[in-house]
């Protein structure tokens, strides 16, 4: 088993936010199997501190990106189900319009490093 | 069963933090009986699966922060942009008594040395740079912060000071009615420690200012019966303490009192806070019922609109007090809870304000063509397009809220943008309306 690739703390906050409403996107569910989803999605790779999701989903339900919903779970506790509205949608389409910017400059920058070798840059060893 | 009492414990310690409201701890444990659920699942002991999933869930106090960051309502008056480490409470009792008796003071000497309109007039210049070096001093402002609203203040006392009103004419009123919302404003920029751009703090001063409302008026009602019993008592053993009374006691003791509401909200009396909904409920459909009864009376009778020559003011301040009640519901109001009959009801009566005030606003239209203008009309009128205004637009937002395609964050935008409109109109009645007619 080799040591899990840590990811730094503010790529992780960055990239919350559209993981959260790509993930409801696709059908609206709870704050659990949200991050359930997040850790099946980077097979483990990237943490969160479980708790952080529940602040980032109050906030987007505020400036109207998720609507929510008390629903029950399948074994009769109340459950917050949250769901992606149409504002939420178009803030989704921004955000991989500039994640997708950011993704193919850095393609670009890695395939250069391929070319004049990457492993020396990392170190040697 | 240990498990159980493992979640009570949790439960119990999570709800301690102000900033996470019943359902949000609810949320949270449900999150954690999922996770043991599936921990358990995999073959975990249930106390090992706990502890992993209090491992996961991140420290309390961290959650909590970030709570607290998105319901800054909550917990508005701890979330000052200041952080600011436990000054002793007793030192700030001394900085705030020492500036309300500054305050008093310096409204005292200004009746005494001046003429009795001047001082009337320069009494909101005399106390509110008190109530702003209070903040000042509270949210350690940055010189250059200071510097500004110095400025702000000095330029109105002299514009205040030195502009020769007519005594009997009503620009000299009008400028004693409109220079506070400037200055208040100015107080604003103090309050929020300069940082005059935050929707968040510009949100958090409305709310102040509701809150400071109430305790002003709680302290002058206590005040009044007083004054009253002690002008009684004098005048039962043949002595007259009116003069007394109305040059020393009133005076000092409303100047003193801006300063002590101030600190009573930012104290945190929590007594009021409960209050400001219930003031809102009972008020709206009041209002709306009063507005329906104007508009009924306008159109049974519609040749009243040709002769009330104050009514365009009265509808004014109808609007000042309708806008009042909304800013307060919209500041007090749960944002998390989901648009309901109250929110619709709010809607209605800023409906009811716009439909006033529309056929007011044409009637007199008319009437300043037939009769020219004057200071009086012009402010009344402005006041008037001013808060339609802000009301027109709060009623589309508001209506969206109420019927659940906005957001109250849209709602908060557009109140929060909106409040240097009131400081800009107040100091064109200031500065702009007396030259035009002539100070009188």
């Amino acid at each position: 088993m080799s040591a899990p690739l840590r990811i730094d703390k503010d790529l992780v906050a960055a990239s919350a936010t559209p993981l959260v409403l790509g993930i409801l996107a696709e059908e609206e569910t709870h704050g659990y199997a949200i991050l359930k989803k997040i850790t099946e999605l980077s097979g483990g790779r990237l943490a969160w501190t479980d708790g952080m999701l529940y602040p980032l989903l109050h906030r987007l339900e505020r400036t109207g990106q998720v609507a929510a919903s008390w629903g029950l779970s399948e074994t009769g506790r109340r459950r917050k189900v949250y769901a992606i509205t149409a504002t939420g949608r178009a803030a989704l389409a921004e955000r991989r319009g500039q994640w997708q910017v950011v993704s193919e400059a850095l393609d670009r920058i890695w395939d250069g490093l391929g070319e004049i070798g990457g492993e020396p840059l990392l170190g040697g060893a | 069963m240990e498990l159980e009492q493992e979640f009570a414990r949790w439960r119990e310690y999570a709800s301690r933090q102000p900033a996470m409201a019943a359902d949000d701890v609810a949320e949270l444990e449900g999150h954690l009986h999922d996770q043991v659920a599936d921990l358990a699942a995999a073959g975990l002991e249930d106390d090992e699966a706990f502890l992993i999933a209090i491992k996961r869930m991140g420290r309390v106090s961290d959650v909590s922060r970030e709570f607290a960051r998105v319901h800054s309502e909550r917990l508005w008056k701890q979330l000052l942009p200041v952080a600011e480490p436990a000054r002793a409470e007793r030192s700030e009792l001394t900085v705030v008594l020492a500036l309300g008796i500054g305050a008093a003071l310096v409204v005292r000497l200004g009746i005494a040395l001046l003429p009795d309109e001047v001082a009337l007039r320069l009494a909101g210049i005399g106390v509110l740079p008190f109530l702003a070096a209070y903040f000042a001093w509270k949210r350690r402002l940055r010189p250059a912060v200071v510097a500004v609203l110095a400025a702000v203040f000095v330029a109105a006392g002299l514009v205040l000071g030195l502009m020769p009103f007519d005594a009997d004419g009503t620009t000299g009123v009008l400028a004693v009615l409109h220079a506070p919302v400037v200055l208040w404003l100015a107080v604003g920029g103090a309050y929020v420690g300069g940082e005059w751009r935050s929707q968040d703090r510009r949100m958090d001063f409305v709310r102040f200012t509701g809150e400071w409302l109430v305790y002003y008026t709680l302290i002058a009602l206590g005040g009044g019966v007083l004054v009253g019993l002690t002008a009684g008592i004098f005048n039962a053993i043949g002595v007259d303490a009116t003069m007394f009374l109305a040059t020393w006691v009133v005076p000092c003791g409303a100047a003193g009192a801006v300063l002590v509401a101030a600190w009573l909200v930012e104290a945190k009396q929590a007594v009021i806070e409960n209050i400001a909904p219930v003031l809102t409920l009972v008020f709206t459909p009041l209002t709306l019922a009063l507005l329906l009864a104007v508009l009924g009376g306008f159109i049974a009778r519609p040749r009243v609109l040709d002769g009330g020559r104050d009514l365009l003011v009265l509808m004014a301040l109808i609007l000042v007090l309708v806008l009042g009640l909304w800013l307060y519901a919209v500041s007090a109001r749960a944002p998390e809870r989901p648009a309901g009959f109250f929110d619709r009801l709010q809607v209605a009566m800023l409906l009811a304000a716009i439909g006033v005030d529309l056929i007011l606003l044409v009637a007199m239209a008319a009437r300043i063509a037939e009769f020219g203008a004057s200071a009086n009309k012009v402010a009344a009128l402005g006041l008037n397009l001013v808060i339609l205004l802000n009301l027109a637009r709060s009623a589309w937002l508001g209506s969206r809220f109420a019927l659940g395609r906005g957001t109250l964050a849209e709602l908060e935008r557009w109140q929060t943008g909106y409040l240097p409109v009131y400081g800009l109109w107040a100091a064109v009645v200031v500065c702009v309306l007396p030259p035009v007619f002539g100070f009188n």
